[in-house]
């Protein structure tokens, strides 16, 4: 065998190597999908999602779950996107080059890098105990909140990237303000891709469980959650609860309360694909 | 300028400037909780001791057995990630066809939008048992495999940032390259990827930074049980963990077993800000070598 054909051979070994790789990673992700579908589909039932827990694995339900999941959800909106869209306009629009605009950049860098668990320990002392709001939605959505938003603001400055000088320079010479620019002109020409970014966010926040465990959410509320300054649970830690009992029921519950995270989180992912397809086919400056 | 225009960029200023609060908050959340546990255990009993038992009766605060919980399970999910995101990264940008490119990232990063919680029920239920039937001495609750599904989980941030970087290396130099009669192989690891070696390396550094503070996954399959080992067979605890089982029990505010997650959370804190600020150093420092 000549130097270049053992060569040729390698190449396609490599070829092979990099095919089987791929697999590897769709494999474990159809085997992961079809296993918790197969285990959970069954348990799915009006039942089952309009049930409050229970002791007995047949008759527990994740309403509560649900319910929460879904007030975690309106609330983390409520005060992270404000906060974290007006913060990437600032850092997009008005700053020059200065100590502090770089110092910044930095910083919300390093944010996004903070593991989410510290985040609780950041919200179970600031919000639960300094603030005395207990552990509730309030204190839980305010920690989600500071959790996503490095994710809005880096988003929301690139919508905004995106979005030619030219508009601006338009609207300036019809003798608008800056604020009426950004306002009339520069958001609503980047609303598409902020939501794209506001709704990955969100799906990020709907599967955590580390720092609300930490705020001190329960995995067992015997209520609906009325106001924001009620307990709750949130679906990724009543599946957390029921994973952590030894009771092979529970584990079916578990399953079936993942095909309802999945589906949310999917649904979510799917949207914000769809919004950011629309975008780039819709808009060419 | 109007007034009412500087109260909105006062506003705007504002809401950037709360980002660096939440960064001041963190820091000092951490110190607030873990000077007074430094008050009464020493740093350096922390830092040395072997043992980890502050919720027992025979109270011992050695951090070591978490972090040797941590590096194990990171390093066994680096292990599995390293590799196949480099190969995914490699084989997407030399050899596969654009269709192929296009369809096959977007499936891959479905990896990454799955919630910990059902990656950690997954290791638990599928995984552990699959190695159990090959691995004897398998526990129940391993570092192994709760290792190697978050490896899977993170292939996605290795594969994707790793293809950046390699498909940011100029042309010209594939082109040299197959020039002097080289295959796509040789191309691929002699040329391209030490060309684009400081973007993969912040990749795995950021993997790195987020096995390491990775909860769910450890907490639901790796078990509660701080050893200072670097057997994967057997049951560990990561930090992490830690942190969340304090959390779940009621341990009275203020007590000194209350302040150990503070302390460990500044160790978990110290780390995942170090090796951030390294892949930001090496970005900055090496990005841009071509023109």
């Amino acid at each position: 065998m000549t130097r270049s054909s053992i060569n040729q051979l390698k190449d396609k070994a490599f070829q092979f190597f990099g095919v089987l790789c791929m697999l590897i990673g769709l494999v474990f992700l159809a085997a992961l999908l079809i296993d918790i579908i197969s285990r959970g589909m069954s348990r799915i039932d009006w039942d089952f999602l309009t049930s409050l827990p229970s002791r007995r694995a047949s008759r527990s339900g994740i309403l509560t779950a649900w319910a929460g999941t879904l007030w975690i959800l309106l609330l983390t909106s409520i005060i992270a996107f404000p906060l974290g869209i007006s913060a990437g306009v600032y850092l997009e629009e008005y700053t020059r080059k200065t100590k502090l605009s770089s110092f910044l950049e930095i910083n919300i860098a390093n944010l996004a890098g903070v593991p989410s668990i510290i985040y609780g320990l950041l919200g179970l002392e600031i919000f639960v105990r300094q603030m005395g709001l207990g552990s509730s939605l309030l204190a839980g959505a305010l920690t989600l909140s500071l959790l996503i938003l490095p994710i809005v603001i880096v988003t929301t400055r690139e919508a905004l990237k995106a979005v030619p000088q030219s508009v601006r320079q338009g609207s300036y010479a019809l003798g608008a303000t800056k604020w009426q620019t950004i306002w009339r002109q520069v958001l609503p020409a980047s609303f598409g891709g902020i939501l794209t970014g506001v709704i990955l966010a969100l799906s990020r926040a709907v599967g955590e469980a580390a720092p609300l465990i930490v705020v001190g959410a329960l995995a067992y509320v015997p209520f609906v959650p009325s106001s924001p300054n009620d307990e709750f649970t949130v679906l990724p830690i009543q599946i957390f609860n029921w994973t952590s009992r030894p009771q092979a029921e529970f584990l079916v519950n578990a399953a079936a309360a993942i095909i309802m995270l999945l589906f949310i989180t999917f649904l979510l992912n799917g949207i914000a694909v769809y919004l950011r397809n629309r975008q780039q086919k819709k808009i060419k400056w | 300028m109007k007034l009412s225009e500087k109260i909105i960029e006062s506003l705007l200023w504002l809401a950037a400037v709360i980002t660096i609060l939440i960064t001041a908050g963190i820091i000092w959340v951490l110190l607030a909780g873990s000077i007074p546990f430094f008050q009464e255990v020493s740093v350096i009993e922390f830092l040395t001791e072997k043992e980890w038992t502050p919720l027992f009766a025979q109270k011992h605060f050695g951090i070591l057995p978490l972090v040797a919980g941590t590096f194990l399970t990171t390093a066994i999910a680096i292990a599995v990630a390293l590799p196949i995101g480099l190969t995914i990264a490699v084989y997407l940008n030399e050899y596969a066809p654009g269709s192929l490119k296009r369809s096959i990232k977007p499936l891959l990063e479905i990896l990454a939008t799955i919630p910990t919680v059902v990656y950690g029920f997954f290791a638990l239920t599928v995984v552990t048992p699959f190695l159990q039937s090959f691995i004897p001495g398998l526990a129940g609750f391993n570092a192994l495999s709760a290792g190697i599904v978050m490896g899977i989980m993170i292939i996605p941030m290795i594969s994707s940032l790793s293809e950046d970087a390699i498909s940011s290396v100029p042309k010209s130099l594939r082109e040299a390259s197959y020039g002097m009669g080289s295959t796509r192989l040789q191309t691929a690891f002699r040329v391209m990827v030490p060309a684009a070696s400081s973007g993969i390396i912040v990749s795995v550094i950021l993997a790195i930074s987020r096995a390491v503070g990775e909860t769910m996954i450890v907490a639901i399959a790796a078990g509660q049980q701080p050893r200072l080992t670097l057997n994967p067979l057997v049951p560990i605890e990561t930090i992490t963990t830690y942190i969340v089982q304090v959390s779940l029990g009621d341990v009275p505010h203020g007590s000194l077993e209350y302040r150990t997650i503070f302390a460990a959370g500044i160790v978990l804190f110290v780390f995942t800000f170090g090796l951030n600020n390294l892949s930001f150093w090496i970005k900055k420092k090496y990005q841009e070598k071509y023109d």
